[in-house]
Order: C-alpha cells, then structure tokens, then sequence
C-alpha cells in the first residue's frame, strides 16, 4: 500500500507554494518517511526552520513547528532542545539560511555537537528572492546580483560541518530520494548534531539563466557533480575537483552530545557530584 | 565614464524602479547588499546598472543585512557616496549597525520599502520598520508614491551630504502599494539630475593619508553625553537644509515638498494626519466629502519624520476642532507614536484641539477611502460634542469585536 503521508502534513496548507518541479518536495516526503521509520510520535518531534522557500517547511508539517527568523534556525532549536532534550528536534533552512546570514548558528550548532538535525536544503541560489548569488552557487554562473558571472568562491556544506565538530555530517541529493529517506534515518538516530547536505533543484531560478531549464537538466547537472563516498574516496586529487561525495562522510559516536553534558552542570548545581576540571575530558586543548 | 540612460519626460515606473534609478543617477560609489521582499529589486536594478556599465560603481552582494550595512559604512567612511535598501526582518538586522553609521555621521542613503515585522511573518506593508528607525539618529523621508519616491532619493543625497548635516538619510515607501505599482514619474534627465545632486564631497575621509582619522572611538561618560548632543543638533539643524533642499528641487522640476505637507487645511474643522500612501487615501476622501457633504477636512502628513517637524506640525493642525492620527504600526502597549509627537506638538497650542488615534493597516490591511470618510465624519462628531465621543485609540479595520483603549472621562 502506498504510504500515507496526509497524516504528517497541515493538508489545509496544500498546495505547497514550491514551483512545478522544485526538489523542496521530495525531501519533505523522504522527511517524513523517516520519521515515520523512526516511529516519532508527532508531538515529540518539533521542526525549526528559517526564510525563504525551505522555510515553508514547518507550515506543511503537522508536528510542533516554529518558523523563524532568517538564518537562526539553529540558535532558536539549540533553545528547544535544552529545554526539552528528550525531544526531536530538526532544523531545516536553505543554502543562504545555513551559510550565509546563519552561517555563525551553523558553525557553533556544528561546536557545541548538541543533538538537532540540521536539514540544509543546498540549492545554489537565493530562489524565493529571484536569483541572487549564495554561498553555494559556484563560480561562473548567472546570477542576478553577478550577471556578469559569479566571483564568489563556494563553501562546501559538508566540509564546514566537519571541520565545526559536527559528528554526523552527510551529502545527498533529491535525485534519490530513497538514499535521502536512509540518510535521514541514520542522521536521526544518531545522538549529537546531524549535518544534512541536501543538494536540491532550483530550475526556475539557477537554472534558467545556466543552461538548466528543466527541472530534468537540474537534476542531471547535480547528478554530475556528485559521486559516491565510496568512488570519491578512490579518486585522485585531480578526478575530486568537480565532484561532490554523497552517503555519510563522518560519524564519530564517541564525543559527548552537548544535552548529556549539560546534566553534568545539572548534577555539579545540585551537589551531586564536583565542578568539572580539565581532566574530565579526554581532549584538553 | 557611464552610459546614459535617454529617459522620457513622463516614465513608467513603480516605486522601487523609481528609487533604483535615482540611485543610477547619483552615480552611488557602492551598494553592498542583501535581498529581502518587498525592496530586493532597488538593488537587483543597481547591479543591472553596473553590469550593463550604466554606473562606475561597485555592487557587492553581502551574507546579511548586518554585513550589507556594516560594508556600507566602511565605504562611506572610505570617502565614497554609498547606498543601500532594505526592508522589515532586514531592516531589524540592520538597527545596530544604523547607530553606527548616524554616531559616525556618515552621509549613507538607505531606501525603506516599509513592510511588517515578524511574528507572524508578513511581507505585505506597513510602517513597523520606519518606527523601528525613529530614534537611530538617521533623517527619515517619507514618501507616498513613486514620483515622490525618485525625488526623495535625489534629495536625500543633497541633504545628508550637506557639509553642515554629514548624517544618514532614510527615503521610505509603501511595500507593495507604492513599491510594486506603476504610475507615471517624470524623471531629470541624467544630466540634470547629477548636478542636482552634485559630485560627491569626502569628509574626513579614510583615504585622505594625509590626514589619518579613526571612526567609532570609544567615549564613555567623559565625552559620549556631548557627541550624542552634538549629534542631535546636527539632526535638529538639518531641517534648514532640507527647506533649501526642497526649494532648490521646486525650482528645477516645479515639484514643491515640504517638511510638513498640508493638503486642503486653509479651512479644515477636522483633519487626519497619516503617513505614507495612506496620506493620498485620505486626500481623496476628503475631496470627496468637501464635495458631496460640504465637511471641512484636510489632510496633514510630515514628509520629514525625522527630525520630526514639530513646529510646523502645530502650525499646520493649530486651528482644526478635532483631528486623528493614524498609526500604521503596532503600538506595542502605548498609544501610536506618531499620535503621541502630534499631539505633544497641539498641547503647546491655546486651543488644544480635539485628538484621538486610529491603529490601522498592520501586515498590508486594506485602508480604503470609505473607511477614511468615515473617520472624518467621526471627528466631526468630536468636534459637535465638543468631547472624544469614542475611545481616544481605537483599531481601524480589524476583524473580530471592536477594540479600543481609554475615554475621555471615567467611566
């Protein structure tokens, strides 16, 4: 039977404001499939999100919701999860959300390994603003801020994450949306921050004006700019250049999430047990 | 040397193309900015303008709105004339850095295309954002549709590059009604318009290596008490050179503004005092009801926020029976703000007229010109009774029970 998905989403909402085509909805579905996997009930999961299109996310789903400010996804959850850490919570914001205006959350989000899933919906472009140069868009593009073409380097998503102290950090892109449903799943149960590079289609707005005018030609560009964790890791140097790796490219379980630590102060506060020193933690420096 | 653009005597524009091309015409040194529904497309056509060589000028898209004005003011204080626009959730992410730039008296533009603040996350227009501004030492000019919008931005240079003002200047428009509708605005030419507006004048610039200075010093109760009054009677004494301003502007283009606009008030019994396109709203129910019903009303709107025109203001609204002040922001616990300027503006008068406040308009709420009629009317009930027959704050246009807040006499 095919799977339900009316029961996870604010139907009065639908249709979604997402264009014909746009990715946005196939990582909502591959989203709520795996929730739905982890057999969350619907009020211990809350979803954090910011502006822009990804920023419609929290309107669609029916679980605790906030919609934020652009870009503090991550500060906004990070208050959520420390006053309710045994909940869910995810966070879901666009290329600009994450690395441009939010990219300070992001980065101690990543520090501080405090146990939220960070859904960044990487589509190379500011879409629901028409078209303006991200963090992501690569170089050489139309924008409309560039139309001369895009100066600004690029960040790799997954390479920030990493070198941040995220320890689950992970690529996928909505041209598999059964690996972007496993890729959740893996990220959510996971105990500390779960990184998610999601690369997305934005054929109305990146693609048009770049040679991609179909959602088809989008999704096709991303597919050839992505290789697997596996392929990449036996790439040379060179071969890497233009090539992104998906799957999972860290989980570390052995560091402490941020909420379990936070019962150590807990503990300390109520004389349960001494202030913390240096040598209660294996990495000093 | 930048193209020309060959403009008609009459164009269509909406507002943000308005603002954009008067931005084009100042020939602005550096935009850095950030898009943000309803203003993103006074920048989107400046980086057009430069990509297409219509500006020798630098467009630099920024990570935020914090960073869009912060590069601002590093261009500024660099010796370059710098502008940018915003709107809302941007415009909040900018207020720190707003206090920057005024306490540096740098002479940036910023083109507001007044829209709501979250929460609830609205991008339909109302003035949140302009009172948000009020007190971060900036000039604010407001305009009510897009002619005024293009002539305000060309004055706002002229005004806060005055060597006697030195300070930021805001040019406000409606989101949407004035930003996103065409109307007919008759431009200057290229030509006329930069010599209108002039080359720019650094002052103390960075650049000058000659003469090293520093911007932002730290003074704390030594001297930082001087320079915020220093600063307040340069925001204070500007109002002269926005008069000369604007009188220059009327000689060029036989368009007349003033700090305070009066609109049918020779005779006015009772008058509304707006902002922004609601202004034109009630112009026209006024006309309407001097027509149809013979009622004396008139329609006073300051043009110049800031400093606010509080003199003029009294002059212009000392003579009526009743009047109302509208505020199209949420008043957050209070009466409206500007109700609460205009009105310690009439206590000064021998008669002190008759003055209660409307809410109105928040997230883009449709004002209409019946509702402005009826209002009119209802200060003419007022001025009857001789008392506020209502409760002196009410909400216009909301859905749900009537509300309003405090009476005239104890209940």
């Amino acid at each position: 039977m095919a799977f339900n998905y009316d029961q996870y989403l604010r139907l009065e909402k639908m249709p979604t404001l997402w264009c014909w085509g746009c990715g946005d909805g196939v990582i909502l579905k591959a989203f709520i499939r795996a929730v739905d996997k982890m057999g969350w009930s619907k009020d211990d999961v809350c979803v954090v999100s910011g502006i822009g299109c990804s920023g419609r996310f929290s309107s669609y789903v029916d679980f605790n919701t906030i919609h934020t400010t652009h870009g503090r996804t991550v500060a906004f959850a990070t208050g959520v999860k420390l006053a309710n850490p045994d909940k869910h919570v995810i966070c879901v914001g666009g290329d600009g959300d994450a690395l441009a205006i939010g990219g300070n959350h992001t980065i101690h989000g990543c520090r501080r390994n405090i146990d939220i899933n960070f859904i960044v919906i990487n589509n190379f472009i500011y879409g629901l603003t028409n078209s303006q140069t991200s963090p992501t868009t690569p170089q050489g593009m139309w924008t409309v801020s560039q139309k001369a073409g895009n100066i600004d380097p690029t960040f790799d998503a997954c390479k920030l994450a990493i070198a941040a102290g995220a320890t689950f950090v992970a690529r996928e892109k909505v041209n598999d949306p059964r690996k972007l449903e496993k890729v959740f799943v893996e990220g959510f149960k996971h105990r500390g921050f779960s990184f998610f590079d999601i690369l997305s289609n934005c054929h109305i707005n990146l693609g048009r004006k770049n040679k991609m005018q179909s959602a088809m030609e989008n999704l096709d560009w991303i597919d050839a700019i992505t290789v697997s964790k596996k392929k990449y890791d036996e790439m040379s140097e060179d071969e890497r250049l233009n090539l992104l790796p998906t799957g999972i490219l860290k989980q570390d379980t052995a560091a402490r999430e941020y909420c379990d630590m936070y019962e150590d102060i807990k503990a300390v506060q109520q004389g349960k047990r001494k202030v913390l020193t240096q040598d209660d933690f294996e990495k000093k420096i | 040397m930048a193209k020309k653009y060959d403009l008609n005597e009459v164009e269509v524009w909406d507002g943000n193309y308005a603002a954009s091309q008067a931005l084009r015409q100042a020939q602005v040194d550096v935009v850095a900015a950030y898009p943000i529904t309803p203003s993103t497309p006074i920048v989107e056509n400046y980086g057009n303008y430069v990509a297409n060589g219509y500006i020798d000028g630098e467009f630099v898209m920024v990570e935020s709105e914090h960073a869009a004005m912060s590069g601002c003011v590093g261009a500024a204080a660099s010796g370059g004339r710098v502008a940018t626009a915003t709107s809302s959730q941007g415009f909040a992410l900018m207020v720190e850095v707003l206090y920057q730039a005024s306490g540096m008296r740098l002479p940036i533009v910023l083109t507001v295309v007044n829209r709501a603040l979250a929460s609830p996350l609205n991008v339909r227009g109302d003035h949140s954002d302009m009172y948000l501004g009020r007190d971060s030492g900036w000039i604010q000019l407001d305009s009510f549709n897009a002619q005024e919008a293009y002539d305000m931005v060309l004055c706002a240079f002229r005004i806060g590059e005055n060597m006697n003002v030195r300070l930021p200047v805001m040019v406000h428009q409606d989101g949407f009604i004035t930003s996103h509708t065409a109307q007919n605005v008759s431009p200057l030419s290229d030509d006329e318009a930069y010599a209108f507006v002039g080359e720019y004048q650094p002052y103390n610039d960075m650049l000058d290596f000659s003469k090293p200075v520093t911007y932002g010093a730290q003074t704390e109760e030594d001297w930082h008490y001087e320079h915020k009054a220093r600063q307040h009677k340069a925001l204070m004494d500007s109002r002269d050179v926005i008069n000369s301003v604007f009188e220059e502007y009327k000689a060029k283009t036989g368009r007349e503004y003033k700090r305070v606009e009066s609109y049918l008030m020779d005779d006015a019994e009772v008058a509304i005092v707006a902002l922004g396109t609601t202004v034109e709203t009630c112009l026209l129910a006024a006309k309407q009801l001097r027509e149809e019903e013979g009622i004396k009303a008139g329609v006073v709107a300051p043009r110049c926020f800031r400093p606010f025109p509080f003199d003029m203001i009294r002059d212009a609204l000392m003579n009526v029976k009743a009047l109302c002040v509208m505020d199209r922001s949420a008043p957050g616990g209070a009466m409206g703000a500007l109700f609460n300027e205009v009105s310690a503006a009439l206590y000064t008068t021998p008669n002190r007229p008759i003055i209660t406040n409307y809410i109105y308009g928040l997230g883009g709420r449709d004002f209409s010109v019946k509702e402005a009629k009826r209002i009119f009317k209802e200060q003419l009930a007022h001025a009857e009774a001789g008392e506020i027959t209502t409760d002196i704050q009410q909400f216009s246009g909301l859905r749900g029970p009537k509300l309003g807040f405090f009476k005239t006499k104890r209940s």
